[in-house]
């Protein structure tokens, strides 16, 4: 046996603090008598920092600062100006990409080899692309005159905290509006990090404003009367809860919601190349990702085959602490989750689908759970409709391209699928059918800052990366 | 036997997907002892080549010797096998009498294979002859493209039971072959055709062995195994240099086909730059520096 040694990333350029306010006009504040949360490794349970939870009055603070900002610095300043201080944020992200990349996997559990070669450079990839779009915006949309909505509040979820931040602020300032974000409350570290960084880029004071807290933080947000546009991204619960709470006012709302996704296998597929998209689609960040593929629909003929495969490709992934630079899978976000993730695998078993987990040995502290796969799943069994957002996968065989479309569109969701098969013709009419935002072709997860990303019924609407993002921060008139 | 032959259906392969996983393998991170023992592991694993218009009895000795004791100052394994055209099977053999190193030798007129069968066939026999222990041929490219499958399939056939006992590795020259699509086929139909090792290249077309390329191989040799039980060997050859690659293909090989593919018997570099590398980086190991290649003897 030739086993790998321990590959650990050093942590020793993250100076962390033991408290963190909040980020507002441009500078960390900690308001007096504010309540403090602590946020935590997930791969060992222990506390990272204590975080400060806003109330209303500092959301309020945070909101007139990014006003002033938007009135008096941002919404007038010449696009190529803004693109400069935009531009400036992703050169410092790439410099510092290092000690962002290990603070992301500090705080979120995911694997360093994600964070390090997809989380951080693909959202300095977004900073770069929105920069590029801030004095053009003219010939975005030819023929319109396209001006800024105002304040934006900002709501991310918890999976891809810093990557989630850039898909909502690039496109945000580039447009020239002001942004009041709120980080998630397991994961706020890399946004104290990328304040950090505004502050070095020179960002005027107020442009872009980080509010720390739970769900009374959000909805204070939410429900501000000076605050112009929603963007949320999270789950469809908390959407819906959105969308009731700013009826009948003037906000602009954009949700990038839940997902059920599925990857569609046929028998004429390039069938390594698909085991390795399963693969990536399901366990890529543990599975915490909306447009997950966590359901695989296979072609029946080839149903032993490709799991006889794909057991044996999960039997090599590497699950355990996120810092080794050899992982593949690492610690799921948190306790909640886990415990969340549990219950729908033992609702699995109950409903009577085939449980196969990888053999592997998972460190004793940490939220961890070896990749999991259902096979003999059909449409009316729960974990072929909730969306699990864990490494779970339900299998699922069809028969005919039209029963493949008909299975993958039974879903209240409507976010991403995708379709393997050698046969071009065979795919467009697959893309055509499907009912999603993104639809993949022999590929999965692959997220680009010039292509547009969105969902379809419960997933949410609006687009997230493109032109297209810009229309949720543009008044076209 | 060509009359009879059907063309074996394989996958698909997609380029974009075979790359990316590829590249994958290069993310990971061997330290410490998992590095030193994949040292010893690729040294194990050479083929030590020279095949060049000017090869003379004198350099082939000079290659057994290297390839006997690695290094004057380290303990390392030996090489799995000097590989040497066919009129220098004779020198490598009684150079290496004694070993355990396998004398291979290209044979079929490597590397073009451009001539008759008969004098492909009297070429692998003479080298067998002479005392060659493994025969590493070319396949008929032209026979492959132009889509005579039977041709090529009843050609390595025809080879390997001329070597009789020898073992025979098939170069399918994957540079010519041009798209992972026909190096999935040649792949399956040299190992149908109870090839022992298939082999990506000669050296000498650009390019030589690539990990996308090696990758197909490994993983229709994977597939072959899930079929019939059956192993067959994998040699990348040309285009290694560096120890980073060769440990780059061992993870490969590891995540891929497992452990029992992780010796000798099963796979094989074809390099000859690549042995010096993997001194100093063994030098580098143990004393925390680099020396300088002067003290390293030349190969």
């Amino acid at each position: 046996m030739w086993d790998y040694a321990p590959a650990p990333q050093s942590t020793e350029m993250v100076k962390l603090k033991k408290r963190y306010g909040h980020f507002i006009d441009g500078e960390f504040v900690e308001p007096e008598g504010a309540t403090y949360f602590k946020t935590v490794n997930p791969a060992t349970e222990e506390p990272l920092a204590e975080i400060a939870s806003a109330d209303e009055a500092t959301v309020d603070r945070a909101v007139k600062a990014a006003r002033k900002a938007y009135e008096t610095v941002w919404r007038d300043m010449p696009g190529a100006e803004r693109a400069k201080y935009i531009y400036r944020i992703a050169r410092i992200m790439q410099e510092r990409a290092r000690e962002l990349a290990v603070l992301e996997t500090m705080d979120g559990g995911k694997p360093i080899r994600e964070s390090r070669d997809v989380d951080v450079p693909l959202a300095a990839a977004y900073f770069f692309y929105y920069a590029g779009w801030a004095d053009k915006l003219e010939y975005a949309f030819p023929g319109a005159k396209p001006t800024p909505i105002g304040v934006a509040g900002q709501i991310i979820p918890w999976n891809f905290p810093l990557l989630m931040a850039a898909w909502k602020i690039a496109p945000a300032l580039a447009a020239g509006n002001t942004v009041v974000l709120k980080p998630a409350q397991t994961t706020p570290l890399t946004a104290m990090l990328l304040a950090e960084i505004f502050q070095e880029a020179g960002l005027p004071a107020g442009v872009v404003n980080f509010v720390n807290g739970a769900a009374e933080t959000g909805s204070a947000l939410v429900n501000h009367p000076d605050v112009d546009k929603i963007a949320f991204t999270g789950s469809t619960g908390v959407g819906k809860l959105i969308q009731r709470q700013i009826a009948g006012t003037d906000k602009r709302l954009t949700l990038e919601l839940g997902g059920k996704g599925a990857n569609i296998v046929f028998d004429d597929a390039p069938i390594d190349q698909a085991i390795e998209g399963i693969v990536n689609g399901i366990f890529f960040n543990q599975g915490h990702v909306c447009c997950a593929g966590s359901r695989l629909l296979v072609q029946e003929s080839i149903h032993d085959e490709v799991m006889a495969k794909l057991k044996t490709r999960m039997a090599t992934l590497r699950v355990g602490d996120p810092l080794d630079k050899n992982t593949d899978v690492g610690a799921i976000n948190s306790a909640a989750q886990y415990k969340r993730i549990q219950e729908l695998i033992e609702v699995g078993v109950a409903e009577g689908a085939e449980l196969h987990q990888a053999q592997c040995s998972l460190p004793s502290t940490g939220y961890f759970l070896a990749p999991t796969v259902f096979t003999g799943v059909t449409p009316s069994h729960r974990i072929a409709k909730d969306e699990i957002f864990g490494p779970v996968l339900s299998v699922l065989t069809f028969r005919t391209p039209e029963e493949a479309i008909q299975k993958a569109n039974n879903t209240a969701y409507g976010l991403a699928n995708g379709v393997w098969t050698d046969k071009g013709s065979k795919l467009f009419k697959m893309a055509n059918a499907l009912n999603s935002g993104v639809v993949w072709g022999n590929t999965y997860n692959r997220f680009d800052p010039t292509s547009p990303f969105g969902g379809f019924k419960e997933s949410g609407f609006g687009r997230e990366g493109g032109r297209h993002g810009l229309l949720g921060y543009l008044n076209i008139g | 036997m060509s009359n009879s032959y059907q063309t074996p259906r394989v996958p698909a392969v997609d380029q974009v997907g075979v790359e990316e996983r590829a590249a994958r393998f290069n993310t990971r991170s061997i330290k410490k002892g998992a590095k030193l023992a994949g040292l010893d592991m690729a040294i194990s694993m050479i083929d030590l080549t020279t095949l060049a218009g000017d090869d003379t009895p004198g350099k082939v000795r000079m290659l057994c010797r290297k390839a006997l004791r690695p290094s004057a100052t380290l303990e390392t394994p030996q090489v799995a096998a000097v590989c040497v055209y066919p009129s220098m099977v004779k020198v490598a053999v009684e150079e290496l009498a004694g070993s355990k190193i396998n004398v291979a030798s290209v044979a079929t007129y490597f590397p073009s294979g451009q001539t008759t069968m008969r004098e492909r066939l009297e070429d692998v026999k003479s080298a067998v002859g002479d005392g060659a222990s493994e025969i590493d041929m070319v396949i008929n490219r032209g026979a492959f493209l132009s889509g005579e499958y039977a041709r090529v399939f009843d050609e390595i056939c025809q080879v390997r039971a001329a070597c009789g006992d020898a073992h025979l590795k098939v170069i399918l020259e994957t540079g010519e072959l041009h798209t992972y699509d026909n190096v999935r086929l040649a792949s399956q139909i040299a190992i149908d055709a109870g090839a022992h090792f298939i082999k990506t290249s000669t050296g000498k077309i650009s390019p030589a062995a690539t990990m996308p390329v090696t990758l197909v191989m490994l993983q229709t040799i994977r597939d072959h195994y899930l079929q019939t039980g059956k192993m067959v060997g994998m040699k990348p050859a040309g285009g290694i240099r560096d120890t980073k690659t060769a440990l780059r293909y061992l993870i490969m090989v590891k995540e891929t086909l497992g452990d029992a593919w992780l010796n000798p018997d099963w796979f094989r570099f074809g390099a000859s730059s690549l042995l010096n590398d993997l001194l100093m980086q063994i030098e580098k190991q143990h004393s925390g520096h680099y020396h300088s290649s002067r003290y390293l003897s030349i190969s």
